[in-house]
């Protein structure tokens, strides 16, 4: 199992940095955000809850391409095939495609989230730890459900518009979550404790779901 | 007696949706035997194959591949199997090394392997090309050494020289060809040339089995397409 | 098989719903700050529970769809998901003449059962486009029981966060009609609520009687049409596989 997630992993890795498209796809898009946002709310710097939002909000639909390219190469190529005929387990793709979406979303976050405290973040962030740890969680979550929709949006002629319309539903809970761990950062009063739990709640219901359901997905 | 036959069809039946895309094909191909399948488009020709590739479950009947039945043990026929199409399975923007590397850690086969393949079928200078920059005709050779890499006994062959030259095609026979020694299903539209190498023949129309057994005349063949 | 007491099923939805509607209308008190809109609460919480188990139990049928691959299964979850949307649709409504009434505004954030019905709402839209868009039948089944458990699992995850995020708001305000109630009022509620509940069973069973009436229909003319029979439109409904 663990030769199988390397193969894609490695596989998809490569043909990543062969022809980047998805990271510097959804970077490009967080700062384009930042941008647009600067314009809409006509503000030099945002803080508090404001800042929480821009932040959270753009992270969130640049995901959203990621999630929309994710399975694009194995449908074009053939690649699941490939995949299928191999006497492996075949978790192995689940694992893999979280692990690489998870990734990108850690490299999207290592441009996106420097460029939005340069460009409007007002106070400089405090208690930057729980950035990283609603990042973190966040990460794991969105790798989940956007594992899930990809795999299921592939397939249907729809993909683009499905995508979103998907996928932002589904991840309001987890928004929600990240909002209030982070909103310190911002200069936003400290939210309840519990708020790492039920985010970490949601990335355990979600990663069992997907585990549970996702070679329903690859049968034909 | 001999050995059990490597593929066993009795009565397969396979559906999509409300279409029966197979309905009651039954044959039996000895090991390194050649079955040849002719048949119009679209008469279950490349179905048969995937559900042979377990990639179609079969939903009536009884299938066995090597001594397998399937679709309960199909994860002791895969890696066992191997399947070339029109579709190469590879993806254009890595080498071939890279694809082929791909395909040798899922299958847990050696990396020298590869090279050794490569060499066979004269593609060794540019294994480090994407792909892309191949021609069609090198695609599919470099797609034989994806189906063979991990030494298949059964060999699914789906029109894989349909659209290459004479040379071309012919580069292929010695991975996938008769002279493999391999047992092998291979679809085919010239009954010339599929009947001559045939051991056992299986004519489909509409999903239907018309014609099958272990000689037919090419008349009976150009029935099928009728 | 689902015709079977329909009618029954049909007059004793109506009789329940009817008097729940009258308790509510009459027999219970009116609530002192809100004074007779409130009594839409009667209408659009009961609504929104059965909406949601209805949901859930979608969920539930989608699993057994995939372990038994018998498409009974996939058509009576897409029914249930298709009843519990027409029913979520009226929770909205209600919801907002309801928040007109006692707020002044068509929407508020302020109930959290509302703003998590919208999200759940939101999602489940998208499950007719996303069958419509896969045309092999078995893939579109399959997939659209997938879909039917994620969302299931997503409905508690859900409700529980938005609750959390609204905590520091007012109180929930149909607190006043659910717990601590007075006798009057539960009566009425719990009329409602079975009434609900049987309208959407009602609804529901109405629904698969006609799927399977046109099933077979479909499926006899296709035995007596032979080849000729007309190549099956796309569609998002699911076919059952006939007999």
């Amino acid at each position: 199992m663990r030769r199988a997630v390397n193969a894609v992993l490695r596989r998809d890795l490569r043909l990543e940095t062969r022809t980047p498209q998805v990271v510097p796809g959804m970077a490009l898009f967080s700062i384009s955000a930042f941008v647009v946002f600067h314009f809409a709310l006509q503000e030099r710097e945002v803080q508090g809850n404001l800042a929480a939002g821009v932040l959270w909000v753009t992270l969130l639909l640049a995901a959203v391409l990621g999630i929309a390219r994710q399975f694009v190469a194995d449908r074009e190529e053939g690649g699941f095939e490939g995949f299928l005929l191999a006497p492996v387990d075949r978790t192995a793709l689940l694992v893999a495609k979280v692990a690489s979406l998870f990734l990108f979303l850690v490299a999207l976050e290592i441009v996106a989230v420097p460029a939005f405290l340069v460009m409007l973040l007002g106070p400089a962030p405090t208690e930057f730890w729980r950035l990283l740890l609603a990042l973190a969680l966040a990460d794991a979550g969105i790798a989940f459900v956007g594992t899930l929709v990809g795999a299921l949006a592939v397939q249907s002629r729809a993909r683009d518009l499905l995508v979103p319309l998907l996928t932002l539903p589904l991840l309001v809970p987890l928004l929600i979550g990240a909002v209030k761990i982070s909103a310190p950062v911002f200069g936003s009063p400290v939210a309840a404790a519990r708020w790492p739990w039920v985010l970490a709640l949601y990335d355990l219901v979600f990663g069992l779901v997907a585990y549970a359901v996702f070679d329903f997905l690859l049968e034909d | 007696m001999g050995e059990a036959p490597a593929i066993e069809l009795d009565g397969l039946v396979r559906r999509y949706g409300e279409r029966t895309a197979l309905d009651g094909v039954s044959v039996a191909v000895p090991v390194g035997a050649t079955l040849v399948v002719f048949g119009p488009n679209g008469a279950g020709k490349s179905t048969l194959l995937r559900v042979l590739a377990t990639l179609l479950r079969p939903q009536g009947g009884s299938t066995r591949v090597l001594g397998q039945a399937l679709p309960r043990e199909a994860w002791k026929v895969r890696g066992r199997v191997g399947l070339l199409g029109h579709e190469p399975l590879l993806h254009r923007d890595l080498t071939a090394r890279e694809n082929l590397r791909f395909h040798a850690r899922l299958h847990d086969v050696p990396f020298e392997r590869i090279d050794a393949l490569l060499d066979q079928v004269g593609l060794r200078l540019r294994g480090d090309e994407p792909v892309r920059e191949l021609s069609r005709g090198m695609v599919q050779r470099v797609a034989a050494c994806r189906a063979v890499l991990h030494e298949p006994e059964v060999l699914l062959l789906d029109e894989p020289t349909a659209n290459l030259d004479p040379a071309a095609a012919d580069a292929l026979e010695p991975l996938v060809g008769r002279t493999s020694g391999r047992t092998r299903v291979v679809t085919s539209h010239d009954p010339a040339r599929g009947l001559a190498e045939a051991d056992v023949v299986l004519g489909l129309r509409g999903g239907r089995p018309e014609l099958s057994g272990a000689e037919a005349s090419e008349a009976a063949v150009r029935e099928l397409y009728r | 098989m689902y015709g079977t007491r329909l009618r029954a099923l049909s007059i004793a939805t109506l009789i329940t719903l009817a008097g729940g509607f009258a308790l509510a209308a009459f027999y219970a008190p009116e609530d002192a700050d809100q004074g007779f809109m409130q009594k839409i609460l009667y209408l659009h919480v009961p609504l929104a529970i059965v909406a949601l188990c209805g949901f859930i139990f979608a969920g539930v049928c989608a699993i057994q769809h995939l372990r038994t691959e018998d498409s009974r299964w996939d058509l009576r979850s897409y029914v249930a998901i298709h009843i519990s949307l027409i029913l979520g649709a009226a929770v909205l409504i209600t919801g907002s003449i309801w928040a007109r009434a006692s707020w002044g505004h068509w929407w508020v954030w302020d109930e959290p059962t509302l703003v998590s019905f919208l999200i759940v709402f939101l999602l489940y839209a998208t499950y007719q486009p996303l069958r419509f868009s896969i045309e092999d039948r078995d893939k579109q089944s399959r997939y659209a029981s997938v879909f039917a458990i994620t969302a299931g699992a997503f409905v508690p995850l859900n409700f529980l966060a938005v609750r959390m995020a609204q905590s520091y708001t007012h109180p929930r305000v149909f607190a006043t009609a659910n717990g601590g109630l007075e006798p009057h009022m539960k009566v009425a509620f719990y009329t409602c609520l079975l009434g609900m509940a049987l309208l959407y069973v009602t609804l529901w069973k109405y629904e698969m009687s006609a799927k399977n009436a046109r099933a077979q229909l479909k499926a006899l003319r296709r035995r007596l049409g032979g080849d000729g029979a007309p190549a099956p439109r796309r569609s998002a409904s699911p076919t059952l596989e006939s007999a």
